[in-house]
């Protein structure tokens, strides 16, 4: 399941927000919009979930738009994983991802065994499933937003969107998480995702979309468009990509600290 | 261990049930006349096989006529209240949440002191509380809504804004009733109590209370969605503007029926379903019965109390505050201990 946005405009009362946004995230790679804070990232993926419906433009989901569906059917194709979620009250891991599977019944309905069923899978794949009976709140950082992304595998989506999922974890377990992420992708998932590490975007994304100024900057195969020139159009800073492994890795050296 | 809480779940569920059982029938013999155990018995059979008479009938008329529906009453108030307090911590995200927080509360209480003022029967000074708790929730819906984004924060902020005009509008009444006979009489019932309890209040009580129990326990796992994110939430694929509609519908009507028949009794609503928390989790398809069966069961007691504990009785609302507040203290003070 393809995601496309076809020259999407947004304001938000009045305040122009996005300008002429236009990518396809293909199935089975990982898209991952790069840009700096207050690019319109964020903006752009409420507009992908169906939160912003007062946008100028198309987003088309295979071959459906966007604004024809509704939440509900929307939840069927689209799963979101948020930065970080704290709900206010305490919920087993179990219970979390249960609610994943929410579409799966009617509102009055109790979860099944198959929605059971689908969210202890989920946890098996995601590799966290001894984590079933333990408290949400009393997780790492790291097993958390695992437990988020298996809720949102529960869902039963073609497509995820992950909100900077990573931003608040240490750097093993940003390696960890993407990693799964990634595996998720090769079993044919439509991953769009954002970050602020630029050398991890190149290391697991199929396609880099850079954000900048409300406009799409660079839209491409990473080994082809990352570059220190789009560095610093993006971050303002001046950088010194490195080539290591084959170009497996770029890596990014600051040029004021190494002059 | 799915299985494992399953049982320990239901071990809960039907000791609570056993302990209620027991204590509404030792309720039966509390009181200016005493009865014992034995006859309590003895009557309560006889209504199922034949036993011989052996108890005077005035015996059988204070418990059918005078005790039962009280008994009846202060068990369904303590579930409403604890079921309704449960409803507003998950909408509003926030477990010091109770009914008193959208103002329903007050403005229930004050359209019964305007009907006590207004010195009408007691089923419109009933009606006119109905009708205010109803008007509260929709003024608070409509503020909260025309904020969009932010409205768990803004439907909070109407609620105290609404509740703090109706309290003022309250005390305005006391101001202008008369110091000899309504004002004793307004003061008296916003203490709350169920002194007046007969089968006429409990029939009136039992439909609205019906009519928002129902609907909150068919969708008692879909509230629990609403605890998340908004973002999280919709994109789960729960339509929240309507289930919180219906929820916060729901909760209201049992508030203010409750308040409506034995005043404000405050305490519960935030104690119990705290407690039940504490006990099988934040997951509503087990908080739901273990706070009704909980919080029906504490307003027993405290019921059993204020009629025995002096001579003349003492407001539930009092004893409730008495009760609840410092139980919460000590909540507070060993979770922030643990943590």
């Amino acid at each position: 399941m393809s995601v496309e946005v076809k020259n999407l405009f947004f304001k938000y009362s009045e305040r122009s927000i996005l300008e002429d946004i236009s990518f396809k995230a293909e199935q089975g790679q990982i898209t991952s919009l790069l840009g700096a804070n207050g690019a319109g990232k964020s903006t752009l993926f409420k507009c992908i979930l169906g939160l912003f419906k007062h946008y100028e433009g198309e987003i088309i989901i295979e071959d459906k738009k966007l604004k024809n569906l509704n939440q509900h059917d929307l939840s069927r194709m689209i799963a979101y994983v948020p930065q970080s979620s704290y709900p206010a009250f305490n919920y087993s891991v179990f219970e979390m991802v249960l609610m994943g599977t929410s579409s799966f019944s009617m509102a009055w309905e109790n979860p099944g065994l198959a929605q059971k069923e689908a969210a202890e899978e989920s946890l098996k794949d995601l590799g966290i499933y001894y984590l079933k009976d333990r408290d949400y709140q009393n997780l790492s950082g790291g097993e958390r937003q695992l437990v988020l992304i298996a809720r949102a595998i529960a869902q039963k989506t073609k497509v995820l969107i992950l909100d900077e999922i990573t931003a608040n974890l240490d750097y093993g377990n940003q390696l960890e998480v993407l990693e799964k992420v990634k595996n998720l992708a090769i079993k044919g998932l439509t991953v769009i995702l954002s970050t602020h590490n630029p050398e991890q975007a190149f290391m697991f994304s199929d396609r880099i979309v850079a954000l900048q100024n409300k406009k799409v900057l660079a839209n491409g195969n990473p080994k082809i468009i990352m570059d220190s020139a789009l560095i610093k159009k993006m971050y303002k800073v001046d950088v010194e990509m490195v080539s290591l492994y084959k170009d497996k890795i770029r890596f990014m050296a600051p040029t004021f600290m190494i002059n | 261990m799915e299985k494992e809480s399953k049982t320990t779940f239901s071990l809960i569920i039907t000791f609570l049930v056993i302990v209620l059982l027991f204590t509404m029938i030792f309720s039966f013999g509390l009181g200016r006349y005493s009865i014992s155990i034995g006859t309590i018995i003895k009557i309560l059979f006889s209504k199922i096989f034949t036993i011989k008479q052996d108890w005077e009938l005035e015996v059988e008329l204070v418990l059918f006529g005078i005790r039962l529906p009280r008994i009846l009453i202060a068990v369904l108030v303590g579930m409403g209240l604890s079921i309704s307090g449960c409803v507003y911590q998950g909408v509003f995200q926030n477990p010091m949440a109770s009914p008193n927080v959208l103002g329903t509360s007050s403005a229930s209480a004050f359209g019964a002191v305007l009907g006590i003022l207004m010195s009408l029967p007691e089923n419109l000074v009933i009606s006119s509380a109905f009708f205010f708790g109803l008007l509260s929730i929709f003024l608070v819906y409509l503020i909260g809504h025309k904020f969009g984004d932010k409205q768990i924060l803004s439907i909070i902020l109407a609620g105290i804004m609404i509740s703090s005009i109706f309290s003022a509008s309250t005390s305005l009444i006391k101001l202008i009733a008369d110091p000899n006979d309504k004002l004793p009489e307004i003061t008296y019932w916003l203490m709350g109590g169920l002194g007046g309890s007969s089968y006429e209040n409990l029939l009136f009580i039992l439909g609205p209370l019906l009519i928002g129990f129902i609907p909150l326990f068919i969708f008692r796992w879909r509230l629990n969605i609403l605890t998340l994110s908004e973002d999280e939430a919709r994109s789960i694929g729960v339509n929240t503007s309507r289930l919180r509609i219906m929820a916060l519908f729901c909760a209201t009507l049992i508030t203010s029926s409750t308040v409506a028949c034995c005043g404000v009794i405050s305490w519960v609503g935030l104690v119990i379903p705290n407690l039940a928390r504490k006990l099988v989790g934040n997951d509503y398809r087990k908080l739901f019965p273990i706070s009704a069966l909980m919080g029906g069961l504490f307003l027993l007691l405290v019921d059993d109390l204020a009629r025995n504990l002096l001579v003349s009785e003492i407001p539930l609302g009092i004893l409730t505050s008495f009760v609840g507040a410092p139980f919460f203290l000590y909540l507070m003070i060993r979770k922030g201990k643990r943590k």
